[in-house]
């Protein structure tokens, strides 16, 4: 509890000051109470990167989902490699994010191993351009947060009592009938986990987009690093933070509200 | 010997292995129409294979015999092709799913109209006891493990199935609810006509339903037969020990006289074991005896064509319905003798530990066994 006053909720006060206070010359705030820097987020450019910054985090977020769900699937069922594979799918936490992350520009730049050996396979005549495209952020942000999709849906498959599926075998149901039946519907809560720890986080993140992206395509983190950063307006800055926070919690709640009010209407 | 009633399981000489576990070991046993037939037996003694194989969750080996269901070989055929229902120990209810749901699975899966099917579930709960309008909402988390068991029941009979497979369905719901679904679940077989078969590790239950039981032991049938032959006719010591309590005396046959055998005990004392052709002079065979077929007495008062053995009373116990006299005779061995309580309070028993003793107990009583 105390940890949470002092890590998560006095910081999260402190940026919400800083974010209805007047900007300092050189980085900081000064004395006073203003809106502006909320006003000043409601023009077409922030906006766009806004919305960019949801398409992206959920399509990476369903990226995950269909890659993630049947590699837990597979896992959940796979008997005696089932601890194996999981340390593979935790494996690349063993290495810093950032240096996954160059791993990844030297995996895609143009001089990288994917199209040398493209190449010399003789399949591409010339180098094609993967690295500061679309392609390589959504790629990057797959990658980094494929375990968190993996990780909470096998753990709901992982305790899916076997004789629910014999029973529903009994009553009638072939292999594609007890996954939409049964499967699916049991490991829901799982996916919904899965979804949260993918799309909250990809709404947040600054560095992939950067790196691998070329800072071409801004996402809202970009927007709020480089605000703090470069552009030294730490109001602003905080203010954009909140009105994400803002948008991903309400987002959340309608979700929540929508489930719970889903079992009543079956 | 011609039956008239048609068999709806026959297994002959089925085997299956786990790695290099022999978990059925050529296995054949009938199934008669109508039948509450129980397999009983220890954990890991094979019975919860036998009834996967009956179910379809489990093949026989490549040369592991063949399982006829209603007289077609189903080897491999799957679950959902051959006529059968389930119950499961755990319930297997699926959680996410209304009791109506639940009970209707079955028949969703068929394309039954829903009018049927809601018309089917209700019919079904009723049959199992529970009132549909006061269930068919209920979400499975909502019920007690009796009410859960009877959902699961309902979801099993509802489809009408030629066979009935329940696997320990009520080991996990406490003993009242036990002796109450014991009862009907016998009622429903009669009234259903559809063929149980019941898989269980309680004797007790096996006696109270059964019409004829499969005891299971180490991958084989042990014995086969109704409730009476298997309690008093144990044909092994195994089946002597499993259901029920039982004496157990080693001798050799020393004669053979007035329809009965001589028994030789370790320390020569004699008894007389009924005759049987098997068995011939000069073989060591071993006997059962079941307690209460033993009565305690003074040594002087051993009725006349009584076997009777001499010993010293280790033990008196209260079992409320019954007394256990506990006697070590003579040559060390414990005997059991249970005796009815006519009240200890009114007509107490006159043993107490330490008195001398004998036990006695008719020569008819005794069961020769088979060596296992």
């Amino acid at each position: 509890m105390l940890w949470l006053v002092v890590f998560f909720l006095i910081p999260l006060l402190i940026m919400f000051a800083y974010s209805v206070m007047p900007r300092g010359e050189y980085g900081g705030v000064e004395r006073g109470f203003t809106l502006e820097s909320y006003q000043r987020f409601f023009v077409p450019i922030y906006l766009t990167i806004l919305i960019r910054t949801f398409l992206v985090s959920i399509a990476c977020t369903a990226i995950c989902l269909v890659l993630g769900y049947p590699v837990a699937y597979a896992i959940a069922r796979s008997g005696r490699w089932k601890n194996l594979l999981l340390f593979l799918v935790v494996l690349p936490f063993w290495t810093s994010f950032l240096v996954r992350t160059f791993a990844m520009i030297f995996l895609m730049r143009d001089t990288g191993l994917i199209n040398t050996w493209l190449l010399e396979l003789g399949l591409i005549s010339k180098p094609l351009t993967i690295l500061y495209t679309p392609f390589s952020v959504m790629a990057g942000l797959v990658y980094g947060f494929l375990p968190f999709m993996i990780l909470p849906i096998y753990a709901s498959l992982e305790k899916l009592d076997n004789s629910l599926l014999e029973a529903a075998e009994v009553l009638g149901a072939r292999p594609a009938a007890r996954f939409r039946q049964v499967t699916l519907p049991l490991s829901l809560p799982g996916v919904v986990a899965g979804c949260l720890l993918v799309f909250i986080p990809a709404l947040g993140s600054f560095l992939t987009p950067d790196l691998l992206g070329g800072a071409k395509e801004l996402m809202i983190g970009n927007l709020v690093q480089n605000q703090f950063a470069s552009a030294r307006n730490w109001p602003f800055g905080s203010a954009a933070s909140f009105i994400l926070m803002a948008l991903v919690l309400a987002a959340v709640m309608i979700y929540l509200r929508m489930r719970d009010a889903a079992p009543a209407a079956r | 010997m011609s039956d008239p009633t048609p068999l709806v399981v026959q297994f002959s000489a089925v085997s299956k292995t786990f790695g290099d576990v022999k978990a059925v070991n050529r296995i054949s046993f009938e199934i008669r129409r109508g039948e509450f037939f129980s397999i009983l037996g220890p954990s890991g003694c094979g019975k919860t294979t036998t009834l996967r194989l009956l179910a379809g969750f489990d093949e026989p080996d490549d040369d592991g015999g063949e399982v006829r269901l209603l007289g077609e070989v189903v080897n491999t055929r799957r679950p959902y092709e051959r006529q059968i229902g389930m119950v499961f120990q755990s319930y297997a209810l699926f959680p996410h799913l209304s009791v109506e749901r639940n009970v209707g699975f079955g028949l969703e899966q068929r394309k039954t109209p829903t009018a049927e099917i809601a018309a089917r579930v209700r019919e079904a709960l009723e049959m199992v006891r529970l009132a549909p309008d006061k269930f068919t909402r209920r979400m499975p988390a909502q019920l007690s493990g009796g009410q859960r068991q009877r959902v699961a029941l309902a979801r099993a009979l509802v489809l009408n199935p030629a066979i009935l497979l329940l696997d320990e369905p009520l080991g996990a719901v406490d003993l009242k609810v036990r002796k109450e679904m014991q009862l009907e679940l016998k009622a429903l077989n009669q009234q259903l006509g559809t063929t149980f078969v019941y898989v269980t590790h309680d004797q007790e239950e096996a006696l109270t339903m059964s019409d004829r039981i499969a005891v299971m032991d180490n991958g084989l049938v042990a014995q086969l037969g109704t409730p009476a032959e298997i309690y008093e006719n144990p044909r092994t010591a195994f089946v002597a020990k499993f259901i029920g309590e039982s004496n157990f005396f080693g001798g050799r046959v020393v004669r053979r006289a007035a329809g009965a055998l001589e028994l030789a005990l370790a320390r020569g004392e004699c008894i007389r074991v009924p005759d049987s052709p098997a068995i011939k002079e000069g073989q060591q065979v071993q006997i059962a005896v079941r307690p209460e077929w033993m009565d305690v007495c003074r040594p002087a008062d051993v009725p006349a064509g009584e076997n009777a053995l001499a010993g010293e009373i280790r033990d008196v116990i209260y079992l409320g319905e019954t007394m256990h006299v506990m006697v070590t005779l003579e040559d060390g061995n414990e005997v059991t003798v249970a005796l009815r309580n006519e009240g200890q309070l009114i007509k107490p028993l006159p043993w107490k530990r330490g008195d001398t003793a004998a036990v006695a107990w008719l020569p008819e009583d005794c069961q020769i066994l088979e060596e296992a």
